[in-house]
C-alpha cells in the first residue's frame, strides 16, 4: 500500500512541474495563437540560469528560492526580446508561420545553451532544508517532492486570482475567447501579447528553474518536454489553463503506476491519452470550440493552370536535373536524391496542409512507415526493390486511413495534435518494439537491386518516382477531387449543402497524402540503405512543416522551393561548427523578409522587378 | 398542381424551450412561400429541420413523396433541396464560374475524379447558371472581390445548379441594401416563374414578403397562427396582435397593393 502511496506522490510531484510549463504554453497559444516550440527552450534555459545562479549564490534557503525566482524573470525577459523582435512582425502571416520562426529560436538556442554551458550534463545541489526525505507509510519521500506537490495548486492559485481579480486577467481570458472583440474594444493588442509571452516564459522558466535538483541539467531538455506539454495543453484545452492542471496531473499520476506494469509505455502514454480524450471531446476537457482555429486570414487567390513560359522554365529545370548525373560529382547526385525525396515529402504535406487545410504535425509517420514497410519487406519476405517499393506505399496509405479516421473528426491545431499523437504512438512502437523493428538500431542493408544499386541508375529511379508522384499530387490538387478538398477547407458548410461527404473526402485526402509520403519514405530507405525510428520522428515532421511553411503555404510551389532550399542549405551549414545556430539565424530572416513564405517573396520580387508596386 | 413539399407535425423541443411545435405545411410546384415570424418564433429552426441540421423530436417531411427526415444535409441535398444561406457561403479561393463548377462536379458525381482539370469541366452549364443570375460578366473573378449583393445571387446559381425542386432560403436579403433585396427577390421570383422550383423563404423584410410571397406562413412561439396571401395576413388580427404589436405597416395597406 505504501509503496503505491509513494509512486501517487512521485506522480504529483511530476504534475506539478509539468503543469507550470504547459500552462505558459496553454497561455501563449491562447492569446497569441502561437504554436510556441521554444517553449522548451525557455524551461532548459530557466534550468540552466538556475543552477548557475544556484552554484554561485549557494547554501542559503534563501539564495535558492530567489535564483529558482531570478533565473524565471530573467525567462521573462528573454520571452519579451523574442516577442518584440520577432513574433511581433509575424503576426498577420498565414496560421502556424510563427510557428516556424519559433523553431528557428530552439535551434539557436540549442547552440547558444552549448557555447555558454557547454555540453556536459550538470547535476545541481539539492534545495537547502528540503534535501532529506521522510518515511510515510514506511517509504522514503523525498522532502523536495513534497514542496513541488505544494507549488503547483499554489501557481494554479495564482494564476487564476491574476486572471479573474485584475483586468489585465479578464482581458487575457476575453482575448482567448474572442481576440477581434477584444480588439474592437480598444484593448492595445500588442501590449497584451507581449504580456501574455512574458507570463508565458516565466511559467516555463520556473518550470525548469525547479526542476535543478532533481534531475541533471542537459541540452535535450528542450524537445523531450515539448512534445509532453503540448499534449498536457490540447488535453486541457488550448487556452484552458485549470485544464492544464487537470491534464498534467491525470498524464502524470497514469504514468506512475502504468510504468509499473508495463515499462515500456511511458513513451507513447502520454499520446495514447491524448488520442482518447480527442476522439470524446474534440476540444479538450475544457476547451472551447473557436479556440481550434487562429486569426481570420486572407482568402487565398484561386488557382490558375500554368502558362506557357513558366512551363517552359519547369521543363528546363527538370531537364537539367534528369542530366546532372553526367557532369556533376557522385555525391552531388546522391544529394539531388534527398532534394528529390524532401521535395516528395513536402508536397505530400503540403495537399494535406495547403489544399486541404488538414495541418499535420505528424506526416513523418506516414514517410516512416513506408520506409520500414519497405525495409521489412526485404528482411523478413524477401521481397525485391520494386515489389518493395509498391508495398511501401500501400502500406503507409494503410496507416493513413487507420489514423486519418479518427483524424478527420477533428479540426485545427487539435487535428494536428492528433497526427502528431498518431506519429509518436508509430515510433514508440518502431523505438521499442526490438525484435521486428530492431529499436533503435534500425533495420541495415535495404539496398537497391543489383541492377540499381549504382548512384546513377538509382538516381533515375528516384526522379521518376519523387517526380512522378509530384507531377500526381500536383494533377491532383487540380482535379475535381483536389478542387472538392480545397472547398471544404474555404467552406465546409457549403460543400456539405452542395452533396459532398465532407469528412470521408477529407479522409481520402489524408490517405492520398499520407501513401505519397511512404513513397518518398521508400525511396528514402532505398537510397540510404537503412532506416531508424527517427524517420517517423517528430523531426521529421517539423522539417516537413517547415519546408511548406517557409515555401509559401499558399503557393503549389511553395513546397517545392522550401525543401529544395531547406535540404540545400541543410548540408551546407551542417558542416560548420555552431550550424544550429546559423541554421535557426538563417530561418528567422527568411521568415522575417518574407512572411508569405519563398514563393511569396519571389512573386513580389518579380512585381518589383516589373515596375509595379506591390 | 402537384405537390412538392409536405410538412407534418413537426416538433422540436430545446431544453425547456418548445422551439417549434406541430407545424404542418404544403407547398405546391410553382410556388414563393414565405416563412414570418418575430425572433425567436422559430423559423430557423423549421428551416434547420427541413435541410437534415437538426433532428425533429416528432413529424415528418416528404419531398415528393420520399421522407426527408434523418437525412444528413448532403442526402437531402441530392434528393432535390438546394439552399443559401443567411451568412453566405462560399467557396472564397475560387473564381466566380469555379464556385458553379464545383456544384456541378457534385451534380454530375466527379468529386473522385483524379485526373481532369476542374476549370474545364462544366464550363459551359456553369456560365448558363450565371447568365440565370445575371453574373456571367464576373465569372473570371476571385469570389473574394465579389460585393455582398454579388456573392448571394451567386449562391443562388450554385443553389440551381442541382436542378433542385425545393429552394430553400434563409433570410435571403439580410445584410443587403433595399433597392438589392427587391432586385434579388425580383430575380428569384422570375426563375420560380420559369417554372421546375418552389421556394420557401424566411424573411424580416415585410417589403421583401409582400411584394413577392405567393403565399406567407406566420410562426409565433414555434406555432403557426396564420396562413394566407399577403393581403389576407395584413388583415388578420392574431398577427396583427403577436406579430407586430401596434405597428403602423397594416395601416398603410395601400403601398402595397
Amino acid at each position: 500500500m505504501g509503496f503505491y502511496f509513494a509512486q501517487l506522490l512521485t506522480g504529483l510531484a511530476n504534475a506539478s512541474s509539468l503543469f507550470l510549463i504547459a500552462s505558459g504554453l496553454s497561455i501563449i497559444f491562447g492569446v497569441t495563437r502561437i504554436v510556441n516550440f521554444a517553449h522548451g527552450s525557455f524551461y532548459m534555459i530557466g534550468a540552466y540560469l538556475a543552477y548557475t545562479l544556484v552554484s554561485i549564490w549557494s547554501g542559503s534557503i534563501i539564495g535558492f528560492w530567489g535564483s529558482v525566482i531570478l533565473a524565471a524573470m530573467i525567462v521573462g525577459l528573454i520571452g519579451l526580446v523574442i516577442e518584440l523582435t520577432i513574433l511581433r512582425r509575424i503576426y498577420h502571416a498565414p496560421e502556424l508561420f510563427q510557428l516556424v520562426a519559433t523553431f528557428g529560436v530552439v535551434l539557436i538556442f540549442q547552440d547558444a545553451t552549448l557555447a555558454i554551458w557547454g555540453a556536459e550534463d550538470l547535476l545541481g545541489p539539492r534545495a537547502p532544508g528540503l534535501d532529506r526525505a521522510v518515511r510515510i507509510m514506511g517509504e522514503p519521500i523525498p522532502e523536495y517532492d513534497l514542496a513541488l506537490i505544494a507549488i503547483g495548486p499554489v501557481v494554479l492559485l495564482a494564476i487564476w486570482l491574476l486572471f479573474h481579480k485584475t483586468r489585465w486577467g479578464v482581458l487575457v481570458r476575453a482575448a482567448t475567447q474572442d481576440r477581434e472583440m477584444v480588439g474592437a474594444l480598444g484593448v492595445n493588442q500588442a501590449w497584451l501579447f507581449s504580456a501574455a509571452f512574458v507570463l508565458g516564459s516565466f511559467l516555463a522558466g520556473l518550470g525548469g528553474a525547479l526542476q535543478i535538483p532533481r534531475e541533471a541539467v542537459s541540452l535535450q531538455m528542450d524537445l523531450s518536454i515539448i512534445g509532453e506539454a503540448f499534449v498536457v495543453v490540447v488535453i486541457g484545452g488550448m487556452g484552458s489553463v485549470s485544464g492544464a492542471f487537470v491534464a498534467a496531473v491525470l498524464i502524470s499520476v497514469l504514468n506512475a503506476f502504468a510504468i509499473l506494469i508495463f515499462p515500456q509505455i511511458s513513451i507513447v502514454l502520454p499520446f495514447i491519452v491524448m488520442a482518447i480524450v480527442l476522439i470524446f471531446r474534440p476540444h479538450g476537457l475544457f476547451g472551447k470550440p473557436g479556440s481550434e482555429k487562429g486569426a481570420p486570414e486572407e482568402p487565398e487567390r484561386p488557382l490558375a493552370l500554368m502558362d506557357q513560359k513558366s512551363a517552359m522554365v519547369l521543363f528546363a529545370a527538370l531537364g537539367v536535373l534528369a542530366l546532372s548525373p553526367f557532369f556533376t560529382a557522385d555525391f552531388t547526385t546522391v544529394l539531388m536524391v534527398d532534394v528529390m525525396v524532401a521535395t516528395l515529402f513536402a508536397v505530400s504535406l503540403h495537399f494535406m496542409m495547403g489544399v486541404g487545410g488538414m495541418v499535420s504535425f505528424g506526416h513523418a509517420a506516414y514517410f516512416g512507415v513506408g520506409a520500414y514497410a519497405a525495409a521489412m519487406a526485404v528482411k523478413f519476405l524477401g521481397f525485391g526493390m520494386l515489389p518493395a517499393m509498391i508495398f511501401g506505399p500501400i502500406c503507409a496509405a494503410m496507416a493513413a486511413l487507420f489514423f486519418g479516421w479518427f483524424c478527420v473528426r477533428l479540426s485545427g491545431v487539435y487535428l494536428a495534435m492528433l497526427t502528431l499523437a498518431a506519429a509518436q504512438i508509430l515510433w514508440g512502437v518502431t523505438f521499442q518494439w526490438q525484435e521486428f523493428t530492431g529499436g533503435d538500431d534500425g533495420i541495415l542493408g535495404v539496398w537497391p537491386a543489383k541492377w540499381a544499386s549504382s548512384d546513377k541508375v538509382f538516381f533515375y529511379i528516384a526522379f521518376v518516382l519523387c517526380v512522378g508522384g509530384i507531377w500526381m499530387l500536383r494533377r491532383a490538387a487540380f482535379s475535381p477531387f483536389g478542387y472538392v478538398l480545397r472547398g471544404i477547407r474555404d467552406s465546409q458548410t457549403r460543400a456539405e449543402a452542395i452533396g459532398v461527404d465532407t469528412r470521408f473526402h477529407q479522409w481520402m485526402g489524408f490517405v492520398l497524402a499520407g501513401g505519397f509520403a511512404g513513397l518518398a519514405g521508400v525511396v528514402f530507405a532505398f537510397s540510404k540503405g537503412s532506416v531508424f525510428p527517427d524517420s517517423l520522428g517528430i523531426a521529421q515532421s517539423i522539417d516537413g512543416l517547415i519546408m511548406v511553411l517557409v515555401g509559401g503555404i499558399h503557393a503549389l510551389a511553395g513546397p517545392i522551393l522550401g525543401a529544395g532550399a531547406f535540404v540545400l542549405i541543410e548540408d551546407w551549414v551542417t558542416r560548420l561548427d555552431y550550424w544550429r545556430f546559423i541554421f535557426g539565424a538563417i530561418i528567422l530572416v527568411v521568415v522575417l523578409l518574407a512572411p508569405d513564405g519563398i514563393a511569396g517573396g519571389i512573386q513580389r520580387l518579380l512585381r518589383m522587378l516589373k515596375g509595379e508596386r506591390a | 398542381m402537384t405537390r412538392v413539399l409536405e410538412v407534418r407535425d413537426l416538433s422540436k423541443r430545446f431544453g425547456g424551450v418548445q422551439a417549434v411545435k406541430d407545424v404542418s405545411f404544403d407547398l405546391n410546384e410553382g410556388e414563393f412561400l414565405a416563412l414570418i415570424g418575430p425572433n425567436g418564433a422559430g423559423k430557423t429552426t423549421c428551416f434547420n429541420m427541413l435541410n437534415g441540421y437538426l433532428k425533429p423530436d416528432s413529424g415528418s417531411v416528404s419531398l415528393r413523396g420520399q421522407a426527408l427526415i434523418g437525412h444528413p444535409p448532403r442526402k437531402i441535398w441530392r434528393m432535390g433541396v438546394g439552399r443559401t444561406f443567411q451568412i453566405t457561403a462560399t467557396f472564397l479561393s475560387m473564381t466566380v464560374v469555379e464556385n458553379v463548377q464545383m456544384a456541378l462536379i457534385s451534380h454530375h458525381r466527379r468529386v473522385f475524379d483524379l485526373f481532369s482539370r476542374a476549370t474545364h469541366l462544366y464550363v459551359d452549364e456553369a456560365m448558363a447558371l450565371l447568365e440565370l443570375v445575371s453574373m456571367q460578366d464576373q465569372a473570371g473573378r476571385a469570389c473574394s472581390e465579389l460585393a455582398y449583393g454579388d456573392l448571394k445571387r451567386l449562391e443562388l446559381a450554385i443553389a440551381l445548379a442541382h436542378e433542385p425542386a425545393l429552394l430553400l432560403m434563409d433570410e435571403p436579403t439580410a445584410g443587403m441594401a433595399p433597392s438589392e433585396r427587391l432586385a434579388l427577390m425580383s430575380l428569384t421570383a422570375e426563375i420560380v416563374a420559369k417554372g421546375g422550383v418552389s421556394v420557401v423563404f424566411t424573411e424580416h423584410d415585410m417589403d421583401v414578403v409582400f411584394a413577392h410571397a405567393h403565399r406567407i406562413l406566420v410562426l409565433n412561439r414555434g406555432e403557426l397562427i396564420a396562413e394566407g396571401n399577403g393581403s389576407e395576413i395584413r388583415a388578420n388580427p392574431t398577427v396583427q396582435e403577436v406579430y407586430l404589436g401596434g405597428g403602423s405597416v397594416f395601416e398603410a395597406e395601400g403601398a402595397y397593393a
